[in-house]
């Protein structure tokens, strides 16, 4: 996957080059999808790898909005969950009315929910970009999730909708009873939506969307009226988070007001970011990142939530590129072959940082407990601290203190390497 | 003929202070016309007025005959007006290639498509390519708009501003903050790409105006107070009291 921003025929053996190197990297994709569960066959790994596949989905949505066409939304889990509903309302009604239906095409239903709301709301939204645009959202979010417990004929109240996914009619003679089935499923609609979300961005819609993005003032006086590009961008983001919501409602056989929520919303926004919003690729990384987190974190410490914040504000001050920006930013390095004298110093400056780290996870699990009235022992990297031994805080003190002193001087020298590593490579022709 | 622009009693008030005042202007087709005055004349919130990028308090604009005062920027657009802005408006993040790109994009026909590849268009790309190659970017072509230099930025704003073929084409300031050398390179390039269109130029330097225009309208106060050849404007009394009076001496 190239970047977003980036796609210029080049000389045609350089190109043939390329594609061969984008098809590859796609097909690989797919390679992994298929291969994943075959390796991995426990049924809580198929649970995952499916949440994960959801949250992929739901993140490249997103990014639609955050990063192509520049819109920060706080309520895209309305499209979501809307899609949820839609398709447990399809699902339920064609088990009674015995439609010929089977259970693959449901998503597609669920993507018309989300995308019948978006054209709904979209035109008055979009109106303006920027603060307005994200307040109105927040609005929105909070409008629809309230109403979710209001409308109980719809919504089904705190109870949600349930719904029975093997009683559609079977496809293929699969049942979707077994995890495996859904997963593939999910893997499925992964696939076709990501290829349809690159896909449009390289359309004129969405190439102008960018544009609108960096700059709508300058779009006008090309042609175009922003308002109709945000517009359409907005109802594509519905779209594709209504598939996600859909496959969601496949995997869970309900639907409830949490899927709309603001939770929701403000996870797929920290998917996103964390995954890096320049690039394609980024949301995806961000979804499997945060996933994994939410998965493995709760069975670990009872405050996941406060790390999950620690690494959003860690992202925002250190790397506001994202995870794809830091893996990116590596790229004219290893095109000039120069990325190997930078390596030394990473080594280095890693030692302080996992130090600190563990010396703030220390002071964190120590006050938890405290304030919890808990007392079982800590378990770092298989080392137990007992919470209300002084040996721990001093410990914790210790680490945390000599850790951020030593990692400033040491991420300090990083920087000097990469100064000169980088020069070199823009000498060499290789721009960031 | 019909004059390319035609502005009839435009007034713009901002509260009570009026910015612009009895605006009277006509500027022939295929002329060269700039509009020169003192700071805080008015310059820019005449191209504004023009371009519909603020709407005027009364009075109206013409392009072509066709009256736009009131119309939205985009669809003055499409009707054939295109501008630059006197601070850089480029789009940052994208290429040089990518911000002709999207200039070509309307005026080819291709609109909000969005089930097409835009890679795969070939009057788009030819197109693309040939101002590329006008405004002499072609070497730049896929570096980010934001890390060309300051004169490589004023050219790519030319480049996007006639790439959608607007027959009537305006220019800010285009060569503010740019070196001697960097002047004489860019007014060539405005006179060879503006050939066959109407342009109108706002331009401090006072070399390059004299050198490009036929026709100079002088803007004191939100009032043109003289209209003519560059000869007439050197030799009107008016003028050289209000504003050349102060830079010529």
């Amino acid at each position: 996957m190239t970047t977003a921003t980036t796609s210029v025929s080049g000389p045609a053996a350089n190109a043939a080059g390329e594609n061969l190197r984008f098809y590859g990297v796609w097909l690989a994709g797919m390679v992994v999808l298929i291969v994943l569960p075959l390796v991995f066959s426990s049924g809580g790994s198929l649970t995952s790898f499916s949440l994960i596949g959801i949250a992929i989905v739901f993140a490249l949505s997103y990014n639609i909005l955050l990063g192509q066409t520049g819109l920060l939304s706080f309520g895209h889990a309305v499209h979501y969950g809307l899609g949820g509903f839609t398709a447990c309302h399809v699902m339920n009604a064609i088990v009674s009315h015995g439609w010929p239906i089977p259970l693959p095409f449901i998503p597609l239903f669920g993507g018309l929910g989300g995308l019948g709301f978006a054209i709904l709301v979209g035109w008055l939204m979009t109106k303006r970009a920027g603060t307005v645009f994200a307040m109105i959202s927040l609005g929105i979010g909070e409008l629809v999730a309230s109403s979710s417990l209001i409308l109980r004929s719809v919504f089904g109240g705190e109870a949600g909708i349930t719904t029975d996914r093997t009683a559609l009619p079977r496809m293929f003679g699969w049942t979707f009873g077994p995890q495996i089935q859904v997963y593939y499923l999910i893997a499925f609609w992964l696939v076709v939506s990501a290829i349809a979300m690159y896909a449009l961005t390289r359309t004129p819609l969405g190439r102008i969307s960018n544009a609108v993005r960096d700059n709508p003032e300058r779009v006008q006086f090309i042609g175009y009226d922003p308002h109709v590009v945000r517009y359409l961008a907005y109802c594509f983001a519905g779209f594709f988070a209504g598939i996600a919501g859909g496959l969601a409602a496949i995997s869970f056989e309900i639907a409830n007001s949490a899927y709309l929520g603001a939770i929701q919303s403000g996870l797929v926004l920290f998917a996103t970011f964390i995954g890096g919003t320049a690039y394609f690729f980024g949301p995806i990384l961000g979804a499997i990142l945060v996933t994994y987190l939410q998965l493995g974190l709760t069975s670990v410490t009872s405050v996941w939530q406060l790390y999950f914040g620690i690494i959003f504000i860690g992202i925002v001050m250190f790397s506001p590129g994202g995870i794809a920006g830091l893996v990116m930013m590596h790229r004219p390095l290893l095109r000039a072959g120069t990325l190997w004298t930078v390596i030394p110093s990473y080594l280095v400056a890693i030692v302080p940082t996992v130090a600190l780290g563990c010396g703030v996870i220390l002071v964190i699990e120590t006050i938890a407990r405290h304030s919890g009235g808990e007392a079982n022992a800590i378990n770092l990297f298989g080392i137990a601290f007992n919470p209300k031994s002084p040996a721990t805080w001093i410990a914790a003190a210790v680490l945390v203190a000599g850790g951020s002193v030593i990692a400033r001087l040491t991420w300090r020298r990083v920087g000097e390497a990469w100064d000169r590593a980088a020069t070199v490579a823009r000498d060499r022709g290789y721009l960031a | 003929m019909t004059a390319a622009i035609e502005v009839r009693a435009v007034e713009k008030r901002f509260g009570n202070v009026g910015i612009i005042r009895d605006l009277n202007l006509s500027i022939a087709q295929g002329e060269r016309h700039a509009i020169i005055g003192p700071n805080g004349a008015g310059k820019s919130t005449t191209f504004n007025l023009i371009s519909g990028h603020i709407k005027p308090t009364s009075g109206e604009v013409r392009l072509n005959g066709d009256v736009i005062s009131g119309l939205q920027p985009f669809e003055i657009n499409r009707r054939g007006l295109s501008r630059s802005f006197q601070v850089t408006n480029v789009f940052a993040r994208m290429t040089v290639w990518e911000n002709v790109r999207c200039a070509v994009l309307w005026a080819t026909g291709h609109r909000y498509a969005f089930w097409k590849n835009v890679d795969s268009l070939p009057e788009v790309r030819e197109r693309t390519a040939r101002i590329l190659e006008d405004i002499h970017l072609t070497h730049r072509r896929d570096v980010p708009a934001g890390l060309l230099t300051y004169a490589e930025q004023r050219e790519l704003e030319i480049g996007i501003t006639i790439a959608g073929g607007a027959t009537v084409v305006m220019l800010d300031e285009p060569t503010a903050g740019m070196s001697h050398a960097e002047t004489e390179r860019a007014v060539s390039l405005i006179r060879r790409l503006t050939e066959g269109r109407t342009l109108v130029i706002v331009e401090h330097d006072m070399s390059v105006v004299f050198g490009l225009a036929d026709r100079i309208s002088v803007l004191v106060y939100g009032h043109i107070i003289a209209s003519g050849t560059p000869e007439e404007i050197r030799r009107d009394p008016k003028v050289r009291e209000a504003y050349l009076g102060e830079e010529a001496h």
